[in-house]
């Protein structure tokens, strides 16, 4: 903790002495996962550079290795990244774990106000503890699981009508849970123009955070909370309620009755493959995909369309989106301040969006022209209204591989029962707080 | 004087080395030469191992060095060899072992036999056949992926020309029931060629004259398989056995790049679950028992075997 206050000071000390003029150009390296909106930030970083005079370098690790990479490399104290923008949930370990510079007396002195940005994005991304004013990131990036589907399919006649029939009501965007169930269900092994179809395609990855994140977006519609009083790590009741039984039993069966065969272990390329290649009339995946998605010329622009996770017993969507921070074992912490003030501009926020970035500043959020400035806009302020996160706690890794493996053992491998699953996980989890000697 | 090699390392000595050590006893260069190389065994094995051992029973975690590490006593060693799911890891560990060194033997001493009969393309065929051993085990795991894909993989296509069965009806990655025998599947076809060309030295390396002298006897080709082939051949198949049965108790990259261990836990191998434990969850402590109680398996099976096939080799 010390080293961390300390860093912290010299990121004080650096930030009083002004950025402006920078007293040497440097090497930046900026470590992220590699998908669409990284290229996006690169684009976008062109502009710091020419401002600045600094190099950025990008070190963009793939999704299913990026905690792994990442992670590895901040507990061995690597100064592989002088800035880097890491999943939500590494904010209790990088703060506690001094990987992270505290960048509260950094914002005091640049003007840089948290409020500013989305409250979620906020408390998600940047705080630790949560809830309290300790920032150790500047909101990145706000994503939320979201759904997207063949809108071609769904405006035809002869599908509409099948539709009607089967079901005896309107083929339209789903309100619930249930309705998704029922139109992936309907579409599942369908001819349509010569060629076996599918429902949908879900996340049931077992080996990164896949099919937590895919499960949650059933879980949390249903009411799914991970402890009885936040802060007190009691689970009992809360993890293993009754509603999450069936929001569990629910993503169970709508994995055997509504994906196509051999989708066991699958995430969001997997997802991406299996709508782009015309095999499934939904799929879900993060927002952040979606402008991708939308320029595609295949199964993209008035073939597709876009709509939030629907809502069960309220509105619940899962989490994604990153806050960016600087290393704590940097030595180009100024720099990498810099870019940080740099970043949190609304203009470059607003330029952010434009390339394909979802900005999380309240500037571009609260513009009167954001929800129609794409498709897919107004879905993801509605999304991000209603997110819940993953445990962000240090140990976030280990409870995440205790939920992959409980989930994916009953979704999966279909074995034992959804209360069965959750009663282990919480005796997972409460080994793991117990360790932590937080139980 | 005859010239022997040592005589000869003494002449090919600088004169600047050789006047340094005139004056050092036979032990004291011994040691000179070995003394490296205990040091970097003890450095680079012997250390870690002991370190390990000392890891065991604390509760260290790698991830939180500046936490304070409590000494548990054997608490982590009982944890884990009291865990369900660690044994029902184990479990498929001992069905992946089993069955891939049957298969391999099986298969691998087949092929051998094949191939050291004299016919047209004998050297070709071996090329072939060794091919699958010199590929890289995530090349493998990725495209035995789609071999395994029900609806365009060509596995399941071949199996559905056979049975009859609709090839999408059923997933070798994704069923509970199978997913097992797809790892054995892909590990037997890319290692059998390492079982078959050591059978292929051991074949090699029994004289003509043993045979000629059984034809002499007029043992019938089934006596000579049972009598001569088998027994010559035993100490390098045990041989097999044995680097095999090392290396799949080790088995990781191969099954990692096929199913992650799924579905659920049903190929989720020691090894996998150990660098979970390890590297992911980062509970040193309790990751080091689980490497150690691992290390002593192997080590314990593997010396007993080494016994074995050391009596094989005296008879």
């Amino acid at each position: 903790m010390k080293y961390s206050k300390l860093t912290a000071v010299s990121a004080l000390s650096l930030a009083t002495a002004g950025f402006g003029a920078s007293a040497q150009a440097e090497d930046l390296t900026l470590c992220w996962a590699a998908w669409d909106p990284a290229n996006a930030l690169v684009e976008l970083s062109k502009e710091f550079e020419a401002q600045s005079g600094h190099t950025m370098n990008f070190e963009f690790i793939p999704w299913p290795n990026f905690a792994d990479r990442m992670l590895n490399e901040l507990n061995s104290g690597g100064n592989l990244c002088d800035l880097l923008i890491g999943d939500s949930q590494w904010i209790g370990g990088g703060a506690e774990n001094g990987h992270y510079v505290k960048l509260n007396d950094f914002f005091d002195a640049e003007g840089i106000s948290m409020g500013d940005f989305a409250d979620a994005t906020v408390y998600a991304y940047s705080t630790w503890p949560k809830g309290s004013e300790n920032y150790y990131a500047l909101p990145a990036m706000g994503d939320a699981n979201g759904w997207f589907y063949r809108k071609d399919w769904f405006e035809r006649d002869d599908i509409r009508a099948a539709f009607q029939e089967a079901t005896g009501r309107e083929l339209a965007e789903p309100k619930t849970q249930k309705e998704l169930l029922e139109i992936a269900q309907f579409f599942q092994e369908r001819e349509i123009d010569g060629q076996t179809v599918y429902g949908a395609a879900i996340f049931t990855e077992r080996g990164s955070e896949g099919i937590t994140m895919g499960v949650t977006g059933a879980l949390y519609p249903w009411g799914f909370k991970y402890e009885n009083t936040p802060g007190s790590y009691d689970m009992e009741g809360a993890v293993n309620s009754p509603e999450a039984v069936e929001a569990l039993e629910f993503y169970k069966e709508f994995y055997e009755t509504a994906t196509p065969p051999g989708y066991t272990n699958s995430y969001m390329g997997e997802s991406l493959d299996a709508f782009k290649s015309g095999q499934v009339a939904m799929a879900m995946n993060w927002f952040a995909f979606f402008p991708g998605l939308y320029a595609d010329p295949n199964t993209g622009g008035d073939k597709i369309d876009f709509f939030v996770n629907p809502p069960q017993n309220q509105a619940g969507s899962t989490l994604g989106g990153q806050g960016i921070s600087v290393v704590a074992y940097s030595d180009k912490q100024d720099a990498a301040l810099e870019y940080i003030k740099w970043f949190a501009d609304p203009e470059v926020q607003q330029k952010w969006w434009d390339l394909g970035g979802y900005s999380a500043h309240n500037a571009v959020l609260e513009s009167p022209t954001f929800k129609d400035s794409a498709p897919f806009a107004g879905d993801f302020l509605e999304a991000m209204g209603a997110v819940q996160d993953f445990w962000q706690e240090p140990a976030y890794a280990e409870l995440l591989l205790a939920m992959q493996k409980r989930i994916h053992d009953y979704v999966v491998a279909d074995q034992g029962t959804a209360k069965e699953a959750l009663d282990k996980l919480i005796e997972d989890w409460t080994e793991t707080f117990e360790d932590e000697g937080k139980l | 004087m005859t010239e022997t090699p040592i005589t000869r390392a003494a002449r090919g000595t600088p004169p600047t080395v050789a006047r340094k050590i005139k004056g050092l006893s036979d032990r004291a260069i011994a040691w000179i030469f070995v003394g490296p190389t205990i040091f970097l065994l003890l450095a680079v094995n012997i250390f870690p191992l002991i370190w390990t051992i000392n890891l065991s029973f604390t509760n260290f975690r790698a991830n939180r060095p500046n936490r304070e590490v409590e000494y548990v006593g054997l608490r982590n060693y009982e944890r884990i060899l009291t865990d369900t799911d660690i044994w029902l890891n184990m479990q498929a560990t001992a069905h992946f072992l089993f069955w891939t060194i049957v298969l391999q033997v099986l298969i691998g001493f087949t092929l051998a036999y094949l191939i050291n009969k004299k016919f047209k393309g004998n050297d070709l065929w071996t090329t072939i056949i060794v091919l699958p051993m010199m590929l890289s085990p995530a090349v493998v795991g990725n495209f035995w992926k789609f071999l395994y894909q029900p609806q365009i993989g060509l596995f399941n296509y071949i199996v559905a020309f056979f049975t009859g069965k609709d090839p999408s009806s059923f997933e070798m990655l994704g069923q509970v029931n199978l997913a097992p025998w797809s790892i054995v599947i892909v590990d037997t076809w890319m290692w059998t060629p390492f079982v078959m060309l050591i059978c292929l030295a051991g074949l090699r390396s029994i004289p003509d004259y043993i045979y000629e002298a059984a034809e002499i006897d007029r043992a019938s080709k089934w006596r000579q398989f049972w009598t001569i082939t088998v027994p010559m051949v035993m100490p390098f198949l045990m041989l097999a056995v044995l680097f095999r049965g090392i290396e799949n108790f080790k088995m990781f990259d191969l099954v990692v790049q096929l199913t992650g261990g799924g579905p659920g836990s049903t190929t989720e191998l020691t090894s996998i679950n150990l660098k979970r434990e390890a590297f992911e969850k980062w509970r040193t402590g309790y990751a080091s028992a689980y490497a150690i109680i691992l290390f002593v398996t192997v080590f314990g099976l593997a010396s007993i075997y080494v016994k074995a096939l050391n009596k094989v080799k005296e008879r």
